[in-house]
């Protein structure tokens, strides 16, 4: 079976979606997206709450259903292109209260490459501990996580995706209630991944932030509005399609006049 | 180093509890022995094993039961097991094997229909396993009744199974619990990573490749079986507290895993056993109530008495904190003020200190004394040189922590969480520390 033709000029692209449409009962939670990421792009995924960006992760990652669309990573489905992807969920999505270390937990991120019955090593907690170090918690890795302070857990979440080593990142709100130091120390290891020619889609609240942190974005409320280099995409005008006129009024110029050279 | 120690620490105290438990255990033999005139027969012996096999099974399955939130699944399937032991009953009368394999599928059935009500309604998981618990149950009375009005002596005891009654049981039961139990364990062992996995963080296993589905089905199997085997001794009714006590007393003395599991497995065999034991005594005695009253027993003391979790711990952690604060600022207060007054080692008057804050003052001012650190006469406190000592050494801490907080980044030092009542140099080293103190913010006071 040859490839399609169209597939091929796809390779370049970290992330293709197709016509991507998800409902929860009968309402559309994502609908009709079209969205194209280029390899190598540190980019923002911004949009009003229920908007759907953290549907719109999910439903790439075969996580949830999808009514209609379908989904490539550098031209391949998801269950081929698996050990390319990192998934950094939610803080909030797990009981931090549950019976393990920061150092199990960033093992953890290590059991898909084992497989099934395989049990993790010297050679694995050697990495974990290394991606521990990355994210600067080297000293916590005995820590019983629900001893972790929100950023640590944040930071514990983001090892553990680092030691999936994968291609293409994707991160549901990593910045949410996280204090500055934590913001930093985040943002500096985006950088780092990107750097490596690594991409990452990362779901981000701050409209201040976004021209700092990101050099791709995606606006998103439903559809995607717009997505492309921030400099083009995020504009005032996409912003209000976006957000309604909530925006102008709240962020509006500052946004624009933080984002100026 | 230190992380090494409190590591060992915690390992420690997770033995210590299983000394204690084997040794309650051991000792409960001649104990029963006295108190009761309890005689160890064959048949009491055989009712003691299957119910410390029994504990150790649904102690070790139940831990996940614990940590899943899943204690009203287990109580919907333990009830919904009643029925399948009637038709087993009707169909292959009073072989246990037969009324055991009726009770799985009863159960199983009861989990299907649970699943498929959440999957094609909008019913919450509460209400669905609550519906499916009170009418397998219903069904389960009513079919009892039935066969109870068939003249056959055999259906004999079918009730039991209700409330279970550990006098019913024989050897080959045990050798049964056994065989079974052991292939549950091993299923355990073998699905570890991912049962670890899956309860921790579904979400990230199924993005990783797992098969959350196969998974979820494979540990709610392993529960069904167990809750099956325990029928008999625990009941369908009182089940559930067998599976879910001993993860809940065996959670509060460890921070891993593989030490829960295993505690609770223990804490599972201590109840089952010692329960199974007392009910022997008088077979008007339920087996099922007396293991729970062990078992609940087992969880009020570790609620109250283990360390960190537990309530007299933690009570007692924060009076020693409260204290601990009330003398630090105390001292940080009396330093001051000497300072201000002539030096360090003049006496500061009771009035100012307890009028600056009342009530922890004297707190802090009695465990100051205590350490040696102040000395009252009448003109008032005044700081001995190693009260002196202390109050610089807090001060300077404090600076450090400040200076820490303001240059960190530039003088590029590892990013630790902010414990200002923590001596900094202990978290950052010294070389760090001397770079800190260049930076340090002069105070007017120094």
């Amino acid at each position: 079976m040859g490839v399609e033709p169209a597939m091929r000029t796809r390779n370049d692209l970290a992330l293709s979606i197709d016509d991507l449409t998800v409902a929860y009962h009968e309402k559309p939670a994502i609908w009709d997206i079209d969205l194209d990421v280029p390899a190598g792009v540190l980019m923002g995924v911004v949009g009003p709450n229920g908007a759907g960006k953290s549907t719109l992760i999910k439903a790439a990652l075969n996580l949830i259903p999808r009514a209609a669309g379908t989904v490539s990573f550098y031209g391949k489905p998801y269950e081929a292109a698996r050990s390319l992807v990192g998934y950094v969920p939610q803080r909030g999505s797990v009981d931090w209260d549950f019976p393990t270390s920061a150092l199990d937990v960033v093992t953890m991120g290590l059991y898909g490459k084992l497989g099934w019955f395989r049990r993790p090593g010297r050679a694995e907690r050697a990495l974990a501990l290394a991606a521990l170090d990355q994210v600067g918690l080297a000293d916590f890795a005995g820590r019983q996580i629900s001893q972790l302070s929100g950023g640590q857990q944040q930071r514990t979440f983001l090892a553990r995706a680092l030691v999936q080593d994968a291609q293409i990142y994707f991160m549901d709100e990593p910045f949410a209630a996280v204090d500055a130091v934590t913001e930093n120390a985040i943002v500096g290891i985006l950088r780092e991944l990107n750097q490596r020619g690594k991409t990452v889609l990362v779901v981000h609240h701050d409209l201040q932030t976004v021209r700092e942190y990101f050099d791709w974005v995606a606006l998103l409320n439903v559809e995607v509005i717009a997505a492309g280099p921030t400099a083009e995409a995020f504009t005032l005008e996409n912003l209000r399609k976006t957000y309604g006129g909530r925006v102008s009024s709240l962020h509006g110029g500052q946004l624009l006049a933080a984002g100026a050279p | 180093m230190t992380r090494g120690m409190a590591v060992d620490r915690d390992d420690r105290r997770v033995w210590a509890i299983i000394g204690a438990v084997v040794v309650l255990g051991l000792l409960f033999i001649p104990l029963s022995q006295a108190l009761f005139g309890l005689r160890y027969t064959y048949t009491v012996r055989v009712v003691a094993l299957g119910g410390a096999v029994l504990g150790l099974i649904s102690g070790a399955l139940g831990s996940f039961a614990v940590l899943r939130r899943e204690s009203l699944l287990g109580d919907a399937l333990s009830h919904a097991a009643l029925p399948g032991v009637a038709v087993a009953f009707l169909l292959a009368g009073r072989e246990l094997s037969a009324l055991l394999i009726g009770a799985g599928a009863a159960s199983w059935l009861g989990l299907r229909f649970s699943a498929a009500l959440l999957a094609t309604t909008r019913i919450k998981r509460d209400a669905a396993l609550g519906i499916v618990l009170a009418s397998w149950f219903a069904a389960g009375i009513a079919l009892l009744a039935y066969i109870q009005s068939i003249p056959d002596a055999s259906q004999a005891g079918l009730d039991h199974f209700i409330f279970g009654q550990a006098a019913a049981i024989i050897e080959s039961d045990v050798r049964l619990v056994s065989g079974v139990g052991l292939v549950v364990l091993l299923a355990l062992a073998l699905f570890w990573k991912e049962f670890k996995l899956v309860t921790f963080d579904a979400e990230f296993a199924a993005a990783n490749g797992f098969r959350t589905g196969v998974v979820n089905t494979a540990l709610s199997t392993l529960i069904v079986i167990t809750i099956v085997l325990g029928l008999q001794l625990a009941g369908v009714i009182l089940m559930v507290g067998m599976l879910i006590a001993p993860g809940i007393a065996a959670r509060q003395w460890t921070r891993k895993l593989e030490q829960m599991v295993a505690l609770a497995a223990l804490f599972g065999a201590f109840a089952g056993g010692v329960g199974a034991v007392i009910s022997a005594l008088d077979s008007d005695i339920p087996t099922g109530p007396m293991i729970i009253v062990v078992a609940f027993v087992l969880v009020l003391m570790s609620l109250a008495f283990a360390p960190e979790r537990g309530l007299v711990w933690r009570r007692l952690r924060q009076r020693a904190n409260r204290r601990e604060f009330a003398a630090r600022n105390t001292l940080r207060d009396l330093h001051r003020y000497a300072l201000a007054h002539g030096g360090a080692d003049s006496p500061v008057p009771d009035e100012f200190i307890r009028g600056v804050a009342n009530r922890s003052a004297g707190l802090g001012l009695s465990e100051l004394r205590g350490d040696g650190f102040l000395t009252q006469s009448a003109e008032g406190w005044r700081l001995s040189q190693s009260g002196i000592e202390r109050a610089r050494r807090d001060q300077r801490n404090q600076r450090l922590w400040e200076a820490y907080r303001l240059h960190a980044h530039e003088l590029g030092l590892p990013n630790v969480a902010e414990e200002r009542e923590r001596d900094i140099a202990s978290i950052l080293g010294g070389e760090a520390v001397a770079r800190l103190e260049r930076r340090m913010p002069r105070s007017a006071d120094a």
